[in-house]
């Protein structure tokens, strides 16, 4: 095949992930690995090095959005990123020594994972109990405004989270994610954060993790131009697409269908990666 | 913490968030420049991403890709793009420790430090 019969199916495919990554809330990391690997047989490296310049696309593009939906906590974002992108510098040394096929059967599992929060309805959780000494020392506590009166929230399991952060840094290295859903679990289920804070936390430190991997994938050489062109060119205009056409359209049936989605890539690439062609 | 503190900070990230998206527009025009070269060059070579070959040199180091893009070779463009990409995410740390220094908050100071000495050697250790 020659590069512009190859870019071309790409760039639609990647302009589906984008709109399907905002219009879901997701993200397109996780659609965008098995895409490429097992839709257009590239090998999972490049597939991974092109996934993380995607996510920080997303993760940057849709930083003032985000902002204006919600009240991002900057400093516990920032007291986890030094968690978060350890554990990615961690992820990249150790993916060379973990064979493709341990790699795939890995994304599988976290691909389950995530179709099973992303339709499970999460109430908002009443967080209780002595307030945590860490977060007091760091001045983590804070408010958001609201209708009727800035609303306070306490900060609650700061090293609980952080230890998830560290492994959110893991996955996202050696899967090409952004690791949301796991840094919204540490946020909002470990954390006691508030949905408003939680989301927009979380979209800004997905980039922040994937810089750290992808500039370690960048000097190794697997984020190939030809590739990462449509990809990135893709994931953005699809991206952009999506926020026009039903903004903050989250709806869940939209969700129920994408979990379906997930789970059916989820065993597709599990099998294949069993009978050892990934 | 008061709550005013609070607000300042997510005034700030507004501000923020504006400046990386002017990044990720400024990327994506590098990247659909380096699109048009590369394509016009290279658009009918035969490919085939199912093996993996690390880039040559030129393409994954900076002064490589500098180099290279100023010669005008559409590969080492695009390459110059996700460089810009890759730096959004840091400059928006770097903004943060700059916020937090003129609160004269040395604590965050040291953590957003601690995050940039992460990620500088993620981007300059790798080889």
């Amino acid at each position: 095949m020659t590069q512009l019969q190859l870019a071309g199916p790409i760039l639609l495919s990647a302009i589906g992930t984008g709109v399907i990554g905002s219009l879901t809330g997701l993200g397109g990391g996780f659609i965008l690995v098995p895409l490429l690997t097992l839709g257009f047989g590239v090998d999972l490296r490049y597939a991974i090095g092109s996934s993380l310049v995607a996510v920080i696309a997303t993760s940057s593009g849709s930083a003032a959005a985000y902002v204006r939906q919600g009240f991002p906590n900057i400093r516990i974002g920032m007291f986890l990123e030094i968690g978060s992108t350890a554990g990615a510098l961690l992820g990249a040394f150790l993916s060379p020594f973990l064979p493709s096929t341990a790699i795939a059967i890995l994304f599988g599992c976290v691909l389950l994972h995530s179709a099973y929060h992303s339709v499970r309805v999460l109430d908002e959780l009443p967080h209780g109990g002595p307030p945590d000494r860490l977060a007091e020392y760091l001045e983590m506590n804070s408010s958001y405004p609201a209708p009727g009166g800035a609303v306070s929230y306490g900060v609650y399991h700061v090293s609980r989270g952080f230890l998830l952060m560290i492994v959110a840094g893991v996955l996202s290295a050696l899967l090409g994610i952004g690791s949301g859903i796991v840094k919204v679990i540490a946020l909002d289920r470990v954390m006691g954060l508030p949905f408003k804070v939680s989301t927009t936390t979380s979209n800004f430190m997905i980039g922040v993790t994937a810089a750290a991997s992808a500039g370690v994938y960048f000097g190794r050489g697997y984020i190939q131009p030809g590739l990462v062109m449509p990809v990135a060119l893709g994931v953005l205009g699809g991206s952009v697409l999506g926020g026009r056409i039903l903004p903050g359209a989250r709806t869940r049936r939209l969700r129920i269908l994408f979990a379906t989605v997930l789970v059916a890539v989820a065993i597709y690439m599990i099998a294949r990666a069993a009978l050892g062609r990934i | 913490m008061t709550a005013a503190t609070g607000h300042q900070d997510a005034r700030i990230e507004l501000l923020v968030g504006r400046l990386l998206q002017a990044g990720v527009s400024l990327a994506a025009a590098v990247v659909s420049l380096g699109a048009i070269v590369y394509l016009v060059k290279h658009g009918s070579e035969q490919i085939d991403y199912k093996m993996f070959h690390a880039q040559p040199l030129e393409l994954r180091t900076l002064t490589g890709v500098m180099r290279e893009a100023a010669a005008f070779d559409g590969g080492a463009i695009i390459q110059l793009g996700m460089l810009l990409l890759i730096a959004t995410p840091i400059l928006r740390v770097a903004s943060a420790a700059y916020g937090f220094a003129r609160q004269g908050n040395r604590r965050y100071v040291a953590i957003t430090s601690a995050v940039l000495g992460i990620l500088s050697y993620g981007l300059l250790a790798s080889k």
